[in-house]
């Protein structure tokens, strides 16, 4: 493996593990483990907690996919690893 | 024009258009036919995917399960939309590179081995076959409580529908019918609950409904909600987890996971041209399933409020609701509730005999919730409403007009058809693709494959529709098992095959088997050898849940975990994958070079 492609793979690696860190924190985290101390909080009608668990984590996964395909362009371009 | 001509007309344009479409898109080649030709917008592909995804228990029975369950039911919401995140970023776009039909072959090439692609092939066949069984009985179920046929009619008119465009069509008919199909069923999800969000709230987003405060009070309905259920004895509505919080979170991984390595989905992603569109396809699908899924919440607590006010005038008078006039008279009840009796699937009995409906949780813990139903002379509960009758009665409940009710049938048929087809996609080319080319019949034409794709589908159609007439009893049990497998087999091999360089053949086999025997014995310990039942063993392993309170539904990501393991131990004693191998792991992790998918070994 040649210095390039190993930029290109620990980069890919350091954005996944970013958006992984945010997909485990919105879901396991305000979703389930700390939804009851979220509760105290109210957005709207909703209690936090109850907020992230059913509504949430959902948005920010759509975000999170859109995040990545985009931060993976440049990443590829960066490396010259792209597609024609 | 009265109910019944109506669902026929909708039902039937909805027939017709898919036909239309299988005609239009006849599939010629096998890549056509495996991957609709490689040429399928990300768009489209995510509309597609959304539909293959929303199968008949999300349509019909999300909503009544997180209705019955509360907060608990977000696993369900966070589960089968969090697996997206990992299939986006873990899986797609390297299967797409990869370039290649199907998952048992990234797996046998990957793992340069017939046994390993094997041993995927069997667990592939295993988690689709028992996943298409509920479809095929949703099918039925559809087509026997809306259009007046018998369940058995609904199945073979179904299975005749699947046969025109998936067999004629393959990948290329079934991507356009699905997109139909995700039209369909998400106006049908959708409208009913714009009307129901306007008449609690006033505000049409359902999503932005289920957080506001009921129309002209300044309470709000989640609080309401809480209020009511709370002093009928029932669990607080936002805050009631499924089992312990370890459970709930366990049971979410699980289903992520699962829903990663489910292989009808993963196929979806090698219809797209590049690499690039397969990362942004699993975003654009995930639109189109959030639609629905950020709307079942909604749907789910309205649903529970209508029901306690249908039954107990009291909540919306904000009386006592444990005074006797409360209570609606038998006689009283809406036509809905008559005909949703007929079905079995809502029912009660005046257990005290004083002519009024009850509906409170008689087993409560608590004390004041008891002594009130006491006091009142309340002698159990007297009404059962099964969950899956929520999104189906929804539009009659809330008084919308025949052609909203006519909508859901459609929407309830097309979420189950489009599944299936899905799943007869995965079955047939694990069969003609993996099995007859790739290991009874290496060199057999392009046409000959095409035709044994053909007939391997159409077997698959006949044993699904013979499965779906003749249900086994463990019917229900088996969706669990299919997350199981697809989250303790095919998940880790793929993924340990892209994000390892060094892992050989030996590891990923013995991983996936560890992973599957793990998951089986702990379902079937609960369940049943095979669901057989009678041959459950779940004392010898110290009773129900005995490990750590984790149900066997739960169970997927303590089989995947094993299989990682396991695969890292025996890598770590046999020599690693050659050189070759090596070299393909690193062209396949970048983008560059992508082709249009093809079939060669």
């Amino acid at each position: 493996m040649d210095s390039n492609s190993q930029g290109y793979w620990k980069a890919t690696l350091g954005l996944l593990t970013r958006i992984l860190i945010i997909w485990f924190a919105v879901s396991f985290g305000a979703g389930i483990l700390f939804a009851d101390a979220l509760n105290g909080i109210k957005l709207g009608g909703y209690p936090l907690g109850f907020w992230f668990a059913q509504q949430g984590s959902i948005y920010i996964f759509i975000a999170l996919i859109f995040y990545y395909a985009k931060k993976m362009g440049d990443i590829d371009r960066q490396f010259d690893v792209h597609e024609d | 024009m009265d109910l019944q001509t109506t669902i026929y007309i909708v039902v039937g344009l909805s027939f017709a258009l898919y036909i239309g479409i299988a005609i239009w898109a006849r599939a010629g080649s096998t890549s056509e036919f495996y991957a609709a030709g490689g040429s399928v917008h990300p768009i489209t592909n995510g509309m597609a995917t959304a539909a293959d995804w929303m199968s008949a228990a999300s349509f019909i029975s999300m909503a009544g399960l997180i209705s019955n369950m509360g907060y608990g039911g977000g696993l369900f919401l966070m589960g089968w939309t969090g697996g997206y995140v990992l299939l986006a970023m873990l899986l797609a776009p390297y299967l797409r590179k990869f370039g290649k039909f199907t998952v048992p072959q990234f797996i046998g090439d990957r793992f340069y081995s017939k046994s390993a692609s094997t041993v995927a092939v069997i667990c592939l066949l295993t988690a689709s076959t028992t996943y298409i069984i509920g479809q095929m009985t949703g099918v039925g179920v559809a087509f026997s409580r809306f259009l007046n046929v018998s369940s058995d009619t609904g199945i073979y008119v179904g299975q005749a529908i699947v046969f025109l465009y998936a067999v004629f069509g393959g990948m290329k008919g079934i991507t356009y019918t699905q997109v139909a199909q995700y039209i369909v069923l998400i106006l049908a999800y959708t409208i009913p609950a714009i009307f129901i969000s306007l008449q609690f709230t006033g505000n049409p987003l359902p999503q932005l409904g289920l957080g506001s405060t009921l129309s002209g009070t300044d309470v709000s309905l989640l609080a309401k909600l809480d209020q009511v259920v709370t002093e009928l004895g029932f669990g607080k509505y936002t805050t009631t987890t499924a089992g312990s919080t370890l459970n709930m979170f366990v049971y979410t991984l699980s289903l992520m996971i699962g829903t990663a390595g489910l292989p009808h989905v993963i196929m979806r992603f090698f219809t797209v041209p590049t690499v690039k569109d397969a990362r942004s396809s699993a975003g654009w699908a995930l639109v189109f399933i959030a639609i629905l899924y950020t709307t079942a919440p909604a749907v789910a607590a309205m649903a529970k409020m209508n029901l306690h006010g249908t039954v107990n005038t009291a909540v919306k008078t904000n009386g006592d609701l444990y005074a006797v006039e409360s209570s609606i008279k038998n006689e009283d009840r809406p036509d809905w509730m008559k005909r949703w009796e007929k079905t079995g699937l809502l029912k009660w009995e005046d257990k005290n005999g004083d002519g009024r409906i009850q509906y409170y949780d008689d087993k409560t813990k608590s004390d004041e919730a008891k002594a009130k139903a006491e006091a009142a002379g309340w002698k159990g509960n007297e009404l059962t409403v099964n969950a899956d009758i929520i999104v189906l009665a929804n539009p009659e409940i809330a008084l919308l007009p025949n052609w909203v009710i006519a909508l859901v049938a459609a929407g309830g048929l097309a979420a189950a058809l489009s599944t299936a087809a899905g799943l007869l996609m995965a079955i047939s080319s694990a069969v003609s693709h993996d099995l007859v080319k790739g290991v009874f019949n290496p060199n057999i034409s392009e046409k000959g494959e095409l035709l044994a794709g053909k007939i391997a589908m159409a077997v698959a159609i006949v044993i699904s529709g013979y499965l779906g007439l003749n249900p086994p009893g463990f019917a229900a049990g088996t969706v669990a098992l299919a997350f199981g497998i697809a989250a303790s087999s095919l998940f880790p091999a793929i993924m340990m095959g892209i994000f390892s360089k060094k892992m050989n053949k030996e590891g990923a086999i013995a991983g996936m088997l560890a992973g599957l025997a793990v998951t089986l014995f702990y379902v079937f310990a609960h369940k049943g050898i095979f669901f057989i039942k009678g041959t459950d063993f779940v004392d010898m392993i110290g009773g129900a849940n005995s490990f750590f309170g984790i149900t066997p539904e739960a169970f997927g990501a303590v089989g995947a975990l094993v299989n990682f393991i396991v695969a890292f131990l025996v890598d770590k004693v046999t020599k690693e994958p050659p050189e070759h191998i090596q070299h393909m792991v690193e062209s396949v992790r970048i983008p560059r070079g992508s082709k249009v998918v093809d079939g060669a070994h």
